[in-house]
């Protein structure tokens, strides 16, 4: 097979990105994806089979039919789990991944959140560290994301920001009735509530137009087009220079590497099951913190026994997510309007500066409640069955708000993706091995959280209350996924570099979550993607003819 | 019947998966389906027989009773489960066949009747001690019924979507709409 410039493993946040970015400066691009290309006509409004309720299987990949992964909670308990399954930490596996059916907040983090350990040192246990680039090194690049991607929101009403150089591309969307009822709250509080932001389009953008305020949106693939994400802004410009090849339903099994240690390409499964190579100039890997370091750790050879990028044994650790706290208020009059997306309004005052706490976390309103969400929310004390649970659906669904947010994780470096000795996918590549634990400390800031939003809720009339601030005894990654290819100066306490490139292997790069050397109090895709253009950008400059200079 | 045509087709695609024993049985009963509109030999049900239907039917009724609106049997939560067993829900077809055993038993050592015909309140105590001594299987049996009933009527369940009407909910929902006005505040 041809070769070409670069291959990108991965279509989702980053990979969409990095794609239009290498295929528009000039580079012969292929993008490999696992999952299917979907289209309108796949939108399904499944409440029980969608991305967030997955009881009877995910919408949009992977498949429960072989690929399990493998899980060992803090107790040592090893158990296989399939990916609808909680355990799994799934994201999505389709084309535009994850940002086809996110609910698409599109969060700037603080510049606090790149310089943790400066601001606040190490819990004793952690990884805590600072990135090697700051706020202000990312701050055009969050811009271009905001903009080519299509981001609404206001960001006016809030002081708790990094400086900004213009206004977001597109106004909030209309208030929905939690906003009205949230905001004086917020308030009378001495809060600074404001619209978040979001990849959705509130007027016409880009071609496409508004959001319809449709009840199923977060987890759900959009009909309308509205939402913005990789599969319906920058790949279409990607594919449409003619220098990129989209394969979907293509898995990437090892990255190949030539004897003096550089990738040459990779090895892969096409649509037809076929074992296939594909050759490259350089390879970029934007597959999701867990997949990727799973491909890097699976990517053996005579040169990197231990996987390909793993020298120091660095690759898979520092797994991280977000620890979500919050509480549920429960009113006398009706809160629910049935208008999409649902969350609506944030405060950003807590994510930094409380004293005892190393960070905190954005709170906002919960995504649109369908009525499967609310069967265990009820308040305190709610039978779980009988005809009082049944009554209590009647009563609460519609006078009920949830506020919750995005815990700052503070990372260990024995949160880790490994690959399994024994379990094998349906291709027989070892699957990823999920172990250890959020450091404690996550848990004391997400508590402080819940009792924050239970104390909004209440001053915003809420008679009961019931908080949401567990301790589980397994990693968080899911959709938030981040850290395993950490981003640092020093090859013995990171992967890649500061422009994403692999210490070891100068045409070999992560570009996509993996490299957060922290995860903030925010959901990530925005920064997943604004890094992206970052390392695009440097990918691009440093790129002469035919091969990259390092 | 349109539902049982479509029923046969979701077993034939569901169990090319399964193994090849499983894969013949399966394919006999949806032979025998194209036949006689039946699924499994005797039953209406595609997994479970006309008495496990009618044990479990009365037991999701426990968990969600009928009062102004249906329960869930009414509103078609076995059908759900009964079609889930053939797909995503196979994995649990054993601890459905065992607990339904087990309910039976139980009812017929407390009060010497099918569960399906004892009394409301002994089915309610019935279950109470289900949930209490048998936990694995009562939690399965709730979380299952209560996605049935509050989940998408294309599984089976939620039948007109009565419960999405009883919450309140547009049915059918709203799409496109103009947006409300935001500038009267909560109401009291």
């Amino acid at each position: 097979m041809k070769s070409v410039n670069a291959i990108v493993i991965g279509s989702g946040a980053a990979g969409g990105i990095v794609a239009k970015e290498l295929a528009t400066a000039g580079l012969g691009v292929v993008v490999f994806e696992r999952g299917k290309w979907y289209t309108a006509h796949d939108c399904r409004k499944d409440d029980l089979r969608n991305q967030r309720t997955t009881v009877l299987g995910n919408a949009f990949g992977p498949d429960d039919e072989g690929n399990p992964r493998v899980v060992v909670d803090s107790k040592g308990n090893v158990r296989e789990v399939l990916p609808s399954e909680g355990g799994y930490q799934n994201n999505a596996a389709c084309v535009g991944g994850g940002t086809l059916s996110y609910g698409a907040q599109a969060w700037r983090y603080m510049p606090q959140d790149f310089r943790m350990r400066s601001t606040y040192g190490a819990p004793e246990g952690s990884s805590l560290e600072d990135w090697p680039i700051s706020y202000g090194d990312l701050e055009p690049f969050y811009d271009k994301a905001e903009y080519e991607i299509g981001i609404s929101g206001d960001y006016s009403a809030t002081p708790f920001k990094g400086p900004r150089q213009r206004d977001l591309p597109m106004p909030p969307l209309p208030p929905n009735r939690e906003f009205g009822i949230l905001e004086p709250a917020a308030k009378r509080l001495g809060l600074h509530p404001f619209h978040l932001p979001m990849a959705r389009n509130s007027i016409p953008y880009n071609g496409r137009g508004p959001c319809m305020r449709y009840r199923w949106c977060c987890g759900f693939a959009c009909e309308v087009d509205a939402k913005n994400g990789s599969q319906n802004t920058v790949l279409p410009v990607a594919l449409a220079t003619g220098n990129c090849e989209l394969r979907p339903e293509s898995a990437v099994t090892e990255i190949l590497t030539d004897d003096r240690g550089r990738a040459r390409g990779v090895a892969y499964v096409d649509e037809h099951g076929n074992q296939q190579v594909q050759s490259a100039d350089i390879v970029i890997v934007s597959a999701c913190a867990i997949e990727s370091a799973r491909l890097l750790l699976n990517s053996k050879s005579r040169l990197f026994p231990n996987g390909i990028g793993n020298r120091y044994d660095q690759v898979g650790r520092h797994l991280q997510g977000h620890h979500y706290t919050g509480a549920t208020g429960y009113f006398d009059f009706e809160t629910y309007d049935d208008v999409g997306p649902g969350a609506s309004i944030a405060i950003t005052d807590y994510n930094h500066g409380t004293p005892g706490l190393y960070g905190g976390g954005m709170l906002a309103n919960e995504f649109i409640r369908l009525p499967i969400h609310m069967i265990d929310r009820l308040p305190p004390g709610t039978p779980k069955w009988g005809l009082a649970h049944k009554q209590a659906m009647r009563r609460w669904h519609k006078r009920s708000i949830v506020i919750m947010g995005p815990t700052q994780q503070i990372p260990t470096a024995s949160a880790r993706v490994t690959v399994d000795p024994q379990v094998r996918d349906k291709w027989g590549v070892p699957v990823a091995r999920i172990e250890g634990n959020v450091h404690p400390h996550t848990y004391d800031i997400g508590a402080v959280q819940a009792k924050r939003a239970e104390a909004w809720l209440k001053e915003a009339g809420a008679i009961h209350t019931s908080l949401m601030a567990g301790r589980p005894d397994s990693v968080s990654a899911g959709q938030h996924q981040a850290g395993t290819c950490r981003m640092g100066d020093d090859p013995r306490g990171s992967v890649v570099n500061k422009y994403c490139q692999v210490h070891e292997v100068d045409n070999l790069f992560v570009i996509d979550g993996s490299v957060h050397v922290n995860n903030g109090g925010f959901n990530p895709a925005l920064t997943i993607m604004a890094v992206a253009y970052y390392a695009s950008d440097a990918l691009v400059r440093n790129w002469k003819g035919t091969r990259f200079r390092s | 019947m349109v539902r049982d045509g479509f029923s046969a087709q979701l077993l034939k695609k569901e169990d090319l998966v399964l193994n090849r024993r499983e894969v013949l049985l399966a394919g006999a009963a949806a032979s025998a389906a194209l036949v006689s509109g039946c699924h499994t030999r005797g039953s209406r049900w595609l997994v479970f027989t006309d008495g496990e239907a009618r044990t479990l039917a009365a037991l999701c009724d426990q968990i969600i009773p009928a009062d102004d609106w249906p329960s869930a049997s009414e509103a078609g939560v076995v059908t759900f489960i009964d079609r889930q067993l053939t797909g995503p829900y196979r994995r649990h077809r054993k601890a459905y066949r065992r607990g339904l055993e087990d309910t039976e038993k139980l009812a017929f050592s407390r009060f010497g009747v099918e569960f399906a015909r004892a009394a409301g309140p002994q089915q309610l105590q019935l279950t109470q001690e289900i949930d209490r001594h048998n936990p694995e299987f009562f939690e399965l049996v709730r979380r299952h019924t209560l996605q049935g009933y509050y989940g998408s009527p294309r599984h089976g369940g939620n039948k007109d979507a009565v419960s999405w009407r009883m919450l309140g909910l547009a049915e059918p929902p709203l799409r496109g709409r103009a947006q409300y006005d935001f500038t009267a505040g909560p109401k009291a």
